[in-house]
């Protein structure tokens, strides 16, 4: 399964050195490595691959356990084989690997992957890839393709949670631990109850012993894994009970050559670090024009929150008819709710600066692609850093801080080298990335948090408010 | 709490089984915690991770299971998955060890055991499980409770029949009235399972049942909140009514954070649709369903794939949903290759004469990408959105040619066969720009391209001057060619004689054509149209010229969607693998169940009309499971599946046509037929040519599909 592409690409390599050796004697590398037309190697390896096939096909390598079977049976009849050797045959024909390797060859293997679901006769497989990872589900039936990935998505951040980060040396060294974890939130295909907080209850890197002792204890663990509130333990305390709430909004843009705006919507998501003990009932309110509207406050910055998705703590039928938010939140850091708006008050466009003057922007960086035949650049910049990073094709010019309203520009020479070869560009556009704090493009405003629990106690609030692009706003050109 | 990370991955190493056999003996002693132990097992697990078959170490590893350390039961239990089925004759000894765990005060380990038996499918397992089973369902705790009800679902596919003589499938029934949310959720998905099996029981809820699902909805977790509006398929409205309050309980799912449950919302409000009759409510639910569709394009990349997938069906059915975001499914610079290829799509569907110019300067900005399918397929939308649209029309044209103008091979061949298709839509508009597809002939290698630029010499050649010296050119290599080429070299070549008649290079060359067709060519179809033609020039010249030279309908782009029956029935699968590939699950999954409407009072009447059935065939003998509550009136079985007289509208051929415009022009049905979110379109279902899947050939040549070559298999 933790094949990487590398592996072709190794063999070709040492053929080539067998094939040429008057290249191989010639070459600066140690291994005696030839240099080759990347285009060649990629379609050596295509055939490679594809003799792989050819070679696995035709001595009918039968991937699928079940279709032998009957032959098995049927062979062992005809020879009246004895028990044992019809028995040992069928075992031969048992590949537990098989499905792997069909993924491995179908996939892994397979530069040109054009679909996160591949179906190859009745059985269908869903892949989700983090790093060099990746996590498959495999399925003979019509599943819920949605479901699938969301739970392969939780599967991965439940990962990250219980290693810090997931790759291939963490799956190694917590396979148990991997196991123990896909037989609880997995039952049959069915996903079942995968909230972190709870997992972590019963599921540990420590040993537990099966005594009376911890009897009482997991009966209390599986009355909230099946519980209304799955999310909490019911036992939390804090000796300073307080609750942080970042709202964060990711600015999307693309704007086209000409400066007119393709598009611009904002992601937001609000988040949250709950520290309170016991069971608390929180309440939230934002600037929500459909509340604001009926109080007849004649606000004008109210923001519709028609378009908004809430963490399942949240009472959506309440929010449906009273529009209150309303939950009890999972102990520690949470997304309370995503909200896409796609009409965005102020136009974020032009440069980022069309904030209000007394903010500014912070972390500016803008990355300007080259052509790939680019040797240096000459770049003359107002405030800030530029340089070109060759690996990348790109210029990068960092600012640290921008004032709102201001306006600056850039300007540079690049040079260009004459190549034979001539590559496809297949001009990125232009990609801005930056901060802002204290403001929302979308105007979204916290208006209180409310906190209610039985023992009654003072708790403290934070809000933080942060705009920011990465990697989503870009300008063609 | 803290989890130290784990330094496991030294177990990663092939191991013999009699070493592994010798230190599971050796650590029997002196093994203080169990730790040694522990080590020898992970390691085996580890081997097993591998593939390497660890079968032998069957009797060495299951002693290990008295030893009260959670960790090592739930690795010997995992070994006991793994090998247990091909170790039958052994397995007794571990059933004395189940059965001990089963009653096990801990309700954890007691749910550990019943879901490890479950998995074994030997007689001698489920034979005691099932006595553990019962108790099981019943007990104190809705852990166990929860997992015995996914349990009666693997018991079920190990003996289906030995699951309904125990009654587990009633009793099953009888936890979804349980007072835990997660196992009623369970318990519906269990039976879910059951019932989708070709000889599985028939699970069908009525409005009792329903309504108590819907209200442990707010309770159960996310995903048993996708298992429980999943099963409100299985509930056919009566009256229009129960389907309005039942969608207003449901809307509300539209709000949740994961994406499946939205989707999966969304499935059901589409169905209940099917049985409403407030038109008000209809459209305020379009109006709901929009945004959240929108916000999930903020996800992972493989869940927009699915969305976008299915708003594509959505919006063919619904076209209020979505209809004014085109801007949203603008691609990005960074989307994966499917996630563009799925937003072109909708991009083409969601174009209107509004927002054309926006859509078209996209799709020039697409035609300069790198990845060639991209690029094709952006191409040939362009084409697409000239005949579509035709405020845009003059605008498409003139980026086809400036897309000519670049000379890239692929483009220009995409150009090309688009162009082919404008000139049918607009007659008498664009010939002007023939001379410049001709002066890139050069550049046309494929068999479409080729085929569709010959189409257009022929076809115009009374204003190509240099038509017949073309048209001897490229019959130089007709021997050569494909058929699709040759077919329309002879049919372009007949036409020139008929223009040009009087030349004698055009009564030579047609000559040559007809005699290769009908003498050297070894395809029929070939050869029966070169006879076709031969004759009929034989016969009456003028003639034979009004037949191949005469007016061709105008072709159009608004039937280019799939018919209403077939989408009311894929919009059953939202959500689904079915509505990735847009193919109904049983076209492509073996032993899959299809679905379809079921007929009742309250279902629409045109949907009625277009509904189309399934042959649910080898039904054993249906036992019926009523829900809980109230006795449902009794219904016949057959009728239920939709077996109703069903007008064969699907026909395509122009006798139909008739039938089409009663049915769907509203007037007729007065205020029964109140569902005109779908327009058919009258004139399309008499256009022979209507169906633009074949006049645009190679446009769905990337559409995800499954493989069925078994090849592999």
């Amino acid at each position: 399964m933790h094949d990487t592409l590398k592996k072709p690409r190794e063999i070709i390599m040492v053929s080539y050195a067998v094939r040429f050796p008057e290249l191989a004697a010639k070459s600066k590398s140690v291994a005696g490595e030839v240099d080759m037309d990347p285009a060649t190697v990629e379609h050596d390896r295509q055939r490679l691959l594809a003799v792989e096939r050819l070679i696995l096909e035709t001595i009918c390598f039968n991937f699928t356990s079940k279709m032998p079977f009957p032959y098995v049976i049927k062979v062992g009849r005809a020879f009246s084989a004895t028990k044992k050797l019809t028995k040992l045959a069928w075992r031969l024909a048992i590949d537990r690997r098989s499905i792997a390797d069909v993924f491995r060859i179908q996939v892994v293997s397979n530069s040109d992957v054009r679909s996160p679901i591949v179906t190859l006769g009745s059985t269908s497989f869903f892949h989700v890839r983090v790093n060099n990872l990746y996590i498959v589900a495999v399925t003979k039936c019509n599943a819920n393709a949605a479901l699938v990935f969301e739970y392969c998505y939780r599967f991965i951040s439940i990962a990250k949670s219980y290693f810090g980060k997931v790759d291939e040396e963490a799956v190694k060294n917590n396979f148990v631990l991997i196991y123990e974890l896909i037989d609880e939130i997995n039952d049959f295909g069915y996903p079942q109850n995968s909230e972190i907080d709870t997992l972590k209850t019963y599921i540990t890197t420590e040993s537990i012993m099966s005594s009376a002792a911890a009897v009482e204890e997991s009966s209390k663990i599986t009355t909230q894994a099946t519980g209304a509130t799955s999310w909490r333990r019911a036992d939390v305390k804090y000796k300073k009970n307080e609750a942080f709430v970042d709202v964060v909004e990711t600015v999307n843009l693309s704007m086209s050559a000409k400066g007119t705006v393709l598009r611009a919507d904002v992601d937001g998501h609000i988040l949250m670090r709950a520290y309170l003990s016991g069971t608390p009932e929180c309440k939230f309110g934002l600037n929500d024009k459909l509340v604001i509207d009926k109080n007849e406050r004649g606000m004008g910055d109210a923001v519709e929150l028609d378009d908004c998705r809430f963490h399942q703590c949240v009472r959506l039928d309440e929010f449906d008819s009273t529009r209150t938010i309303s939950f009890i939140p999972p102990d520690g850091e949470f997304e309370l709710m995503k909200q896409v708006s796609i009409n965005v008050k102020r136009e974020t466009a032009n440069t980022c600066t069309n904030f209000n003057n007394k903010l500014s922007a912070t972390n500016v960086v803008i990355r300007i692609p080259t052509p790939l035949n680019t040797t240096s650049v000459d770049c003359k910049v107002p405030s800030g850093k530029a340089k070109y990073v060759p690996a990348e094709n790109v210029v990068v010019w960092k600012i640290p801080r921008i004032q709102g309203g201001a306006e600056m520009t850039f300007s540079g020479t690049a040079q260009l080298t004459s190549t034979t070869n001539r590559q496809v560009w297949a001009r990125p556009p232009i990609d801005v990335d930056f901060q802002v704090l204290m403001f929302t493009s979308s105007g979204l405003i916290v208006r209180f948090l409310k906190v209610f629990e039985k023992s009654n106690y003072h708790s403290i609030k934070w809000v933080r408010y942060l705009t920011k692009a990465s990697g989503s706003y870009q300008v063609r050109f | 709490m803290a989890s130290q990370a784990g330094q496991d991955a030294k177990f990663f190493q092939r191991g013999k089984i009699q070493e592994f056999r010798a230190e599971l003996h050796a650590a029997e002693s002196k093994d203080k915690k169990f730790v040694k132990r522990k080590t020898v097992l992970k390691k085996i697990v580890a081997n097993i991770t591998m593939g390497n078959d660890m079968s032998p170490l069957f009797t060495d590893v299951v002693q290990c299971l008295g030893i009260p350390l959670l960790e090592i039961k739930k690795m010997v239990y995992l070994f006991l998955v793994c090998y247990g089925r091909s170790k039958a004759e052994q397995i007794h000894l571990v059933i004395p060890s189940f059965l001990q765990d089963c009653n096990d005060r801990n309700p954890l380990v007691r749910a550990l055991a019943i879901r490890t038996m479950s998995y074994i499918p030997i007689p001698v397992v489920t034979e005691s499980l099932t006595e553990q089973l019962r108790h099981c369902l019943k007990d104190r705790d809705p852990y166990v409770r929860k997992t015995a009800a996914i349990c009666v679902a693997k018991l079920y596919t190990a003996d289906p029949r030995k699951a309904e003589k125990g009654g587990f499938v009633e009793m099953l029934r009888d936890l979804l009235l349980d007072a835990n949310a997660t196992v009623v959720s369970n318990a519906v998905a269990a039976l879910s399972e059951i019932g989708d099996r070709q000889d599985g029981v028939i699970f069908k809820l009525n409005l009792t049942v329903a309504n108590k699902l819907l209200a442990a909805l707010s309770e159960s977790s996310e995903w048993g909140q996708i298992y429980i509006l999943d099963s409100l398929l299985r509930y056919v409205p009566e009256r229009h009514s129960d389907a309005e309050l039942m969608a207003e309980r449901v809307i509300v799912q539209l709000g949740h954070a994961n994406s499946a449950v939205v989707l999966t919302a969304i499935k059901v409000l589409l169905y209940l649709m099917n049985y409403m009759e407030n038109r008000r409510l209809m459209d305020y639910i379009c109006k709901k369903m929009g945004p959240p569709l929108v916000t999930i394009l903020s996800s992972g990349p493989e869940v927009q794939y699915v969305a976008l997938r299915n708003i594509l069906l959505i919006i063919q059915r619904r076209p209020n949903v979505l209809k004014n975001d085109v801007k949203v499914f603008f691609c990005k610079y960074n989307d994966p290759i499917y996630v563009k290829l799925a937003k072109l799509e909708i991009m083409y569907r969601l174009a209107r004469e509004e927002n054309a110019r926006e859509v078209l300067a996209e799709l020039q900005e697409y035609a300069s990408e790198v990845d060639v399918d991209f690029v094709r397929k952006a191409v040939r939308s362009i084409g697409r959105l000239a005949i579509k649209v035709e405020a845009a029309a003059d605008d498409c044209i003139k980026a086809l040619l400036d897309l000519i103008e670049t000379k890239v091979t692929y483009v220009v061949q995409e150009a090309v066969i688009v162009i082919k298709d404008v000139f049918r839509r607009y007659p008498g508009k664009y010939e002007g720009i023939i001379p410049v597809l001709c002066e890139n002939f050069d550049a046309l290698d494929e068999p479409e391209s080729k085929a569709a630029m010959i189409w257009i010499v022929g076809q115009f050649a009374d204003r190509i001057d240099n038509a017949d010296e073309l048209m001897d050119d490229l019959t130089f290599t007709f021997m050569d060619e494909p058929v699709e080429v040759q077919l329309a070299l002879l049919s372009a070549s007949v036409k020139l004689f008929v223009y040009k008649s009087q030349s004698e290079t055009s009564k030579a060359l047609v000559h040559k054509v007809l005699k290769w067709a009908t003498e050297e060519v070894d395809n029929p179809d070939l050869r029966d149209r070169g006879f076709m033609y031969w004759r009929m020039l034989a016969i009456n010249p003028a003639v034979a010229g009004e037949i191949v030279l005469a007016e061709k309908p105008a072709i159009t782009t608004d039937s280019d969607r799939m018919d209403r029956g077939a989408l009311d029935q894929l919009l059953l699968h939202t959500g689904t693998l079915g509505s990735i590939y847009h193919k109904n699950p049983e076209t492509f999954i073996r032993n899959a169940g299809g679905k379809a409407l079921a007929d009742s009072p309250a279902l629409n009447p045109l949907s009625r009309q277009v509904l189309v059935p399934i042959a649910r065939s080898n039904l054993p003998t249906a036992v019926q499971i009523p829900g809980p509550g109230p006795p449902e009136p009794p219904k016949d079985a057959p009728e239920a599946l939709g077996v109703k007289p069903i007008l064969p509208i699907h026909g395509g051929s122009g006798s139909d046509s008739d039938l089409i415009d009663a049915s769907s022009s509203g007037d007729h049905n007065g205020d029964e037929d109140n569902d005109e979110d779908y327009i058919a379109s009258p004139s399309g279902a008499g256009d022979p040519y209507a169906n633009l899947g074949g006049a645009f050939g190679g446009y769905t040549t990337d559409e995800p599909k499954p493989h069925t070559d078994d090849l592999l298999f």
